[in-house]
């Protein structure tokens, strides 16, 4: 198994850490993403945003081999789009995913131990950025609170040595005290690895994201920094159909 | 509870979901009317120019050698044509809920052998007349599938083929369990012949109960495509196809599937009865778990969701396990070692084979193997 | 009584030969949500090659020694069954659970096919060591001996199943797996190894259950695995897919109920007693087998 650790001598700042190239993906009779193609820059946070069933949380199952796909996906250059899911996360991808997905019958501990068997919540990554965790070792996690899970969710994947963080929208169904230690919590782990997150909270989005890429009917129809798109409510509300300001309000 | 997009990674695009590929022969046909006259005519002229053949085939004094035995409308032709047709037409009541519906029943034997059970109770122990006994037969039978599906359907998926298959069970258990003597148990029961028409016992008459079992097929085959036809049918594909996406829509999934277990189970029946009349009394065979993964096997092999891969496939199926002893007897075969000669006697083992590899490389089975043979050398 | 000591002890010793064949179909499919219906023929191929085995050894060897090299035997060949058919057959028909569920069909058919070919359709009488076929006298209570043994192997099993599941790593990856297996891969973790792993033990299992339901019948015949496959599927459904504990409980109910009724009813009711026991648990409990829709 090869943990690859971005070096700045091997990545140059400008080569993206992620490229989409015509990514399709297809179920049933329904085409579900069509001709998606973006890059995804090795640093900071790239919101992937669009309004309720355009296709983002597909695109990050197509990017971990969870939707059948086709299409080019390069990760620092390497063909992965023909790799299980297996091989992509060990290869540095780490995915977060809707709805925590925690093994409820399992602890903490052991939730984290599928993914680093000697350590589990003695990890130091978990006493830094997860301290409520590690008293709760022993708890099993389907008992926990929504944010303790995704406090789970993020944790196990941070055991890992990851290239790119895939999170999709660990705020949802938080209380707002929550949603700022997330928040905070994504914010400190974007500054050694790139994120691309999934999220409707545009507030959040204004905070910690770099750059946004927006889908509509499952195709690319806007990329950007997300400051301009932000500052834009009549773009914001044609792309993503909500004000702004109302969703500030919320 | 499931994400949305969970089904993406839980049925490739590729898998057969059963019956999923006669797209063409599925696709509810967009009202007969507005078609022109003559092209449905030409639609329907396949079956009509087959079922004209068969129905002709006891006027046909010629030999086959190796393919029947004896001549065509001899008696054991006859016999072995007739339930051929039966088995065929009761693989298409078993398509009505495996290739239309999507249901993996494990049970479908046990409306079969209820039938066919019920019919000679009804005659020997009851006393009833033939007319009588038919309507008793379809009718208890009926009932009898309305508690056991409404049951069975409390679960779904894969739990749901466990169930039928436990409920199908206890059948075969009582049948072999003979109470009250009506049963038989292991000898069966045989068919009180003085109740039947005449023209339905007897070596001589084989071509009278041949033409029954084709009459059953042409009644089941009808059956079936005006139920494809019909909004239920059009609801049971829509079930098969996503029952989540189904539900949204607006059909009562439950019920819809208790529809297609209720019309399935008395076509079933049907063809019990017809069994019992053909092959004169109830062969507790027809309960075992056997018989219902047989009946699987035969749509499989034919084609789930089309009208012609079923009858085909239960058709087949039934003749190979018939003739298929004789192969172990070829000369070509003698040659090889006592264990290999052993097994390929078993035409259970052949066909149990032949069925994992059409799984595996002609999932539409043989009828859409064959359909696309034939539209690839069509455009060529 | 004694009657009641008897038939408790005898349903145990039956309930203990549920639980042994159903425990590997049980973990199979809450891991894999693979409805094995090979499990009868790996089964078969257990009380088979067990049969063999002891036919093949020295006559002079007690018959409990070539018995329990018989057991080796078909639980080696069980797993390597298991091994290769889910390497071979299942594997490449991942995420296509309909299909999967095809093609152990057609192997069941085949393999009982195959059995009555070589060694016909009748019974075999097996040899049975001399104290397994003697009785015990408890409270009153004239109790055969091989009840006893079946309820210490099943104990056995159960508890090294217990602890494989709760303190290995496998295990682990075993109990993730059954809640949510898509997620286990997700996590980086190889859950093809970990499938092929199952079926084997899965195969191993049923050729332990093969050999000790030959012993329980006194003959091995090319359908008997089949005909104990359906009450494993009962208990599987009764005792809740992929849980072991679940799947020991319903096991040890289900053989329990079948002999009470045999006994205070008539005999073969125990059977169908046993059915309507299944109906009556999906009609007031139907939401245990959540995990089984799919």
């Amino acid at each position: 198994m090869t943990e690859p650790i971005p070096s700045a001598a091997e990545t140059s700042p400008a080569a993206p850490v992620l490229t989409l190239e015509d990514v399709h993906v297809r179920y049933g009779g329904s085409h579900i993403l069509q001709d998606v193609s973006f890059d995804v820059p090795a640093t900071g946070v790239t919101a992937l945003l669009g309004r309720n069933g355009v296709g983002k949380t597909t695109t990050l199952r197509s990017i971990i081999g969870l939707a059948p796909r086709s299409g080019r996906i390069l990760l620092e250059g390497n063909e992965i789009q023909d790799r299980t899911t297996a091989r992509i996360v060990r290869g540095g991808i780490g995915y977060v995913p809707e709805d925590r997905e925690v093994f409820g019958g399992l602890t903490v501990d052991e939730n984290l131990r599928l993914v680093d068997p000697d350590r589990g919540v003695d990890a130091p990554v978990v006493a830094r950025l997860f301290p409520d965790l590690v008293s709760r070792r022993g708890q099993r996690a389907g008992t926990l609170s929504g944010g303790e899970q995704q406090m789970v969710a993020l944790a196990r994947v941070l055991l890992r040595d990851n290239v790119l963080l895939l999170v999709d929208e660990p705020t949802k169904g938080l209380a707002p005290k929550l949603v700022t230690e997330v928040a905070d919590v994504l914010a400190e782990v974007a500054r050694s690895t790139p994120i691309l997150l999934v999220e409707q909270n545009l507030p959040l989005v204004r905070r910690i994201a770099d750059r946004v890429v927006v889908l509509d009917a499952g195709a690319v129809v806007h990329r950007g920094a997300a400051a301009d798109l932000v500052a834009d409510a009549d773009l914001t509300r044609e792309l993503l159909g909500v004000s702004m300001r109302r969703e500030g309000a919320a | 509870m499931t994400s949305p997009t969970d089904h993406l990674t839980h049925t490739h695009p590729s898998s057969v979901t059963p019956g999923g590929k006669e797209e063409s022969t599925m696709t509810p046909v967009a009202s007969g009317e507005a078609r022109p006259g003559w092209r449905r005519l030409l639609r329907v002229l396949p079956a009509v120019v087959v079922l004209a053949v068969l129905a002709y085939l006891p006027y046909l004094p010629v030999e086959v050698p190796g393919v029947l035995p004896g001549r065509v409308n001899g008696p054991g032709s006859m016999q072995l044509l007739a339930t051929c047709l039966v088995i065929g037409g009761i693989a298409l009541s078993y398509d009505v809920l495996f290739g239309r519906t999507g249901l993996l029943s494990f049970g479908h034997a046990l409306f079969v052998a209820a039938g066919s059970y019920l019919l000679t109770i009804s005659l020997s122990t009851w006393s009833l007349p033939l007319s009588l006994a038919v309507l008793v037969a379809l009718a208890l039978s009926t009932v009898l599938a309305l508690v056991v599906g409404a049951i069975a359907l409390r679960v779904g998926g894969i739990a749901f083929a466990m169930v039928t298959l436990a409920f199908a069970q206890a059948a075969s258990i009582i049948v072999m369990r003979n109470p009250g003597g009506v049963t038989g148990g292991e000898e069966g029961r045989p068919l009180d012949r003085v109740a039947v028409p005449d023209l339905l016992v007897g070596v001589a008459n084989a071509p009278y109960r041949y033409w029954l079992a084709l009459g059953f097929v042409v009644v089941a085959w009808v059956a079936v495509t005006l139920l494809v036809r019909s909004r239920a049918g059009h609801a049971m594909a829509a079930v098969r196809e996503n029952e989540q996406r189904a539900s949204v829509l607006g059909f009562g999934t439950y019920r819809v599937k208790l529809l297609a277990i209720v019309v399935g189970s008395f076509l079933g029946a049907l063809g019990g009865v017809v069994h019992a009349l053909v092959l004169g009394g109830s062969n507790p065979h027809l309960t075992t778990s056997e018989f219902t993964l047989s009946l699987l096997v035969m749509v499989v092999l034919g084609g789930a969701g089309s009208r012609w891969g079923a009858l085909v496939g239960g058709v087949l199926y039934t003749y190979a396990d018939a003739r298929l002893v004789e192969v172990s007897n070829a000369p070509f075969l003698q040659d090889l070692p006592v264990v290999v000669r052993q097994v390929l006697s078993q035409p259970l083992f052949i066909l149990g084979v032949f069925f994992v590899v059409v799984v595996y490389f002609a999932p539409s089975g043989l009828t859409g193997l064959g359909g696309r043979l034939i539209r690839r050398s069509g455009s060529r | 009584m004694s009657d009641l000591v008897l038939l408790l002890v005898t349903g145990l010793g039956l309930g203990a030969l549920y639980f042994i064949a159903a425990s590997g179909l049980s973990l199979i499919y809450g891991l894999m949500g693979v409805l094995n219906f090979a499990h009868g023929v790996f089964m078969t191929a257990g009380a088979y090659a067990s049969w063999l085995t002891m036919g093949a050894l020295p006559v002079e060897w007690p018959v409990a020694v070539r018995l329990v090299v018989g057991v080796l035997v078909a639980v080696a060949v069980g797993a390597v069954v298991g091994l290769v058919v889910e390497v071979v057959l299942i594997r490449p028909l991942y995420r296509h659970h309909i299909q999967q569920v095809l093609v152990t069909v057609g192997l069941s058919l085949a393999g009982v096919a195959a059995a009555q070919g070589i060694w016909g359709a009748d019974p075999r009488p097996v040899e049975k060591p001399g104290w397994m076929s003697g009785t015990t006298v408890v409270l009153g209570a004239r109790l055969p001996n091989d009840r006893f043994v079946y309820v210490l192997v099943a104990v056995a099993l159960f508890a090294g199943l217990l602890a494989l599941l709760h303190l290995t790593r496998l295990g682990l990856v075993i109990r993730a797996g059954v809640e949510n297996r898509t997620m286990v891969e997700a996590l980086g973790i190889n859950v093809h190894r970990t499938f092929t792993i199952v079926f084997a033990l899965g195969g191993a299992a049923a050729g332990l259950a093969g050999v000790l339901y030959s012993q329980y019948a006194g003959s091995v015949s090319p359908a008997q695995g089949s005909s104990l496959l359906i009450f494993a599927f009962i208990v599987v459904v009764i005792g809740g897919t992929g849980s072991l504990a679940g799947t020991a409980v319903a096991a040890v109910v289900v053989g329990l109920v079948q002999q009470l009724a045999n006994y205070y009813a008539a005999s073969g009711v125990g059977d169908l007693s046993v059915v309507l026991l299944l109906a009556l648990v999906l009609l007031l409990r139907p939401t245990s087998l959540k995990g089984a829709t799919a």
